[in-house]
């Protein structure tokens, strides 16, 4: 195996020739590999796309309930207090509080502008509530958050997003499933190419051998060829991948899923990687494949 | 150099060699001589490991043929050349590539002006360019001869080299075989032809191999 890769690097055009030159089938390597490149570059930018959409919104979940009371000046704090206490016993709550009128204060601003007196307004009190892992039954929490404290609302709004953010997180998966899918049919495809071009040969092969020359030799004769067939195309897919990338219209976030499918900042460095793996894949393809032939003759 | 220890050899069928053992000594010239069919290209080829025997022990330069392991059948070919019945070359490659081809897979450097003189003593020099395809059966003849003595040989293994050659050719040739032996090559021809072997005895001290009846005999003077 190393041999093969130092006889990749110190190409020798003698030992390149011994081997006629394959017309169609390097054609076939170099386009499979362009292609199958294309193709792992949009499954790679969808698999990182939904990654991040899956991390963000898990993280938006594990933050998501607000409850809400609107009462009276003089039953505010105490209906807040009822409000807490409730949640203290709720399983599946991990911790609860009621924002400072600062922290209120805060995300009015950017509505009301930062001078507006949160003392003076009747504005509904807010509580975080955080949930552990489980998450809490959202229905038994409103029933008694309704007999203790009338004017709470559980604001949940977020939950509908858990779904979603399963779907995304196995939509990576599939991203992911769906390169190594894309490895693996490039080497089936490269193995039956050289397995052509090694029948094709089968008498050159013979003659080699019976002059001496050693399988390595021989097999890097076809494993050069196919390998750097294989990174040339790779590298026109990656490219024109990347270029396709690159041009997807730009939406904003409000066009949701979409949002940020393409790469982000060193992400649109590793397509760079494909070209590498498509060349070692080859490599290996196209060696497993002579050896096999080699077998057949002594 | 390449020893036969009661060797036997099958395709599949019925034995076509058995008990045979020979011994080709340092130096030593012999014949192989037998009816068409008989197995003297398969006895060859087991001499060269291109087939293992079914039974018995092949002995080259000392080492059993089935203790070797792939790289050391290639490292000794690189030490025996052979001239084959059915002469094949790589169509694609000139002649002049052809011939320096066991050098080329040894990686070694061979001399150009030594490659050109070779050409010229085969009667090959002005067909250097030339592909395979294009060459008559003698041609091809003459120029696996250059490609089995190319490396410098310890062994000359000739399967029938004159076939395609007229007599002239065939003396030149057996003339060259004999200079080869008396700088010390050991070397083992097959061949029907029984003018050449007694032509050849005016030349060089050579033992002529029998093949009859599957078993192998040291012929004598009923030549
Ligand atoms: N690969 C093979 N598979 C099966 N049988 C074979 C194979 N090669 C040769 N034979 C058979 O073995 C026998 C001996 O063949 P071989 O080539 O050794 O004979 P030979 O003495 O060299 O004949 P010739 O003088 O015609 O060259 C023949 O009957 C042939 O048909
Ligand atoms: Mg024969």
């Amino acid at each position: 195996m190393i041999a093969s890769f130092q006889a990749l690097l110190f190409s020798d055009r003698a030992a390149d020739r011994v081997v006629p030159p394959t017309g169609h089938t390097a054609w076939l390597t170099t386009f499979t590999a362009a292609a199958m490149t294309f193709l792992a570059v949009f499954a790679l930018a969808l698999s990182l796309a939904s990654g991040r959409l899956a991390a963000r919104w898990s993280e938006a979940l594990a933050n998501t309930a607000t409850i809400r009371i609107s009462a009276p000046a003089d039953q505010m704090q105490q209906q807040t207090d009822a409000v807490l206490a409730v949640l203290s016993g709720t399983p599946g709550i991990a911790s609860s509080r009621a924002l400072t009128n600062d922290e209120q204060k805060a995300l009015l601003a950017p509505w009301f502008g930062p001078d507006l007196p949160v003392e003076a307004l009747p504005l509904p009190r807010l509580i975080e509530v955080t949930e552990t892992g489980e998450g809490y039954d959202s229905e038994g929490l409103r029933q008694r958050l309704l007999a203790e404290a009338p004017g709470a609302v559980l604001d949940d709004h977020t939950r509908w997003r858990r779904p979603l953010a399963t779907a995304a997180a196995r939509l990576n998966l599939l991203g992911g499933l769906s390169i190594v899918l894309i490895g693996a049919t490039m080497a089936a495809m490269i193995t039956l190419a050289a397995n052509a071009a090694l029948a094709a040969n089968a008498q050159v092969i013979r003659v080699l051998r019976l002059v001496g020359a050693q399988d390595d030799y021989i097999a890097a004769a076809f494993v050069r060829r196919f390998t750097l067939r294989a990174v040339a195309g790779s590298a026109i897919g990656a490219a024109l991948g990347l270029v396709g990338v690159f041009l997807l219209p730009p939406v904003d976030e409000a066009g949701g899923f979409l949002t940020g499918l393409g790469f982000q900042g060193t992400g649109w460095l590793l397509p760079l990687l494909l070209p590498p793996i498509a060349g070692a894949v080859a490599l290996i393809a196209t060696r497993a494949a002579a050896f096999r032939k080699l077998r057949e003759v002594q | 150099m390449i020893a036969f220890d009661n060797v036997a050899y099958n395709y599949g069928g019925g034995e076509l060699l058995s008990e045979v053992s020979l011994r080709l000594a340092p130096g030593s010239f012999h014949f192989l001589t037998g009816p068409s069919g008989a197995g003297k290209s398969t006895l060859l080829k087991l001499a060269y490991a291109e087939l293992l025997p079914t039974a018995g022990h092949v002995t080259i330069f000392d080492k059993d043929v089935r203790s070797l392991g792939r790289n050391d059948v290639a490292l000794t070919r690189r030490r025996i050349g052979v001239v084959h019945q059915d002469v094949q070359f790589l169509d694609h490659l000139p002649l002049a590539a052809n011939v320096s081809l066991p050098l080329t897979v040894s990686g070694k450097q061979g001399n150009p002006r030594d490659l050109t003189d070779l050409l010229q003593w085969v009667g090959l020099g002005k067909l250097a360019d030339a592909l395979p395809p294009s060459l008559s059966g003698g041609e091809r003849q003459r120029a696996a001869l250059a490609r089995a003595i190319i490396m410098g040989p310890d062994v000359i293994l000739a399967d029938e080299p004159t076939g395609n050659l007229d007599w002239e050719m065939s003396l030149r040739l057996l003339t060259l075989l004999a200079e080869l032996n008396r700088m010390g090559k050991t070397i083992l021809v097959a061949t029907h032809d029984l003018n050449l072997i007694r032509q050849a005895k005016a030349q060089v001290a050579a033992r002529v191999l029998r093949i009859r009846n599957r078993r192998i005999q040291l012929a004598g003077a009923d030549l």
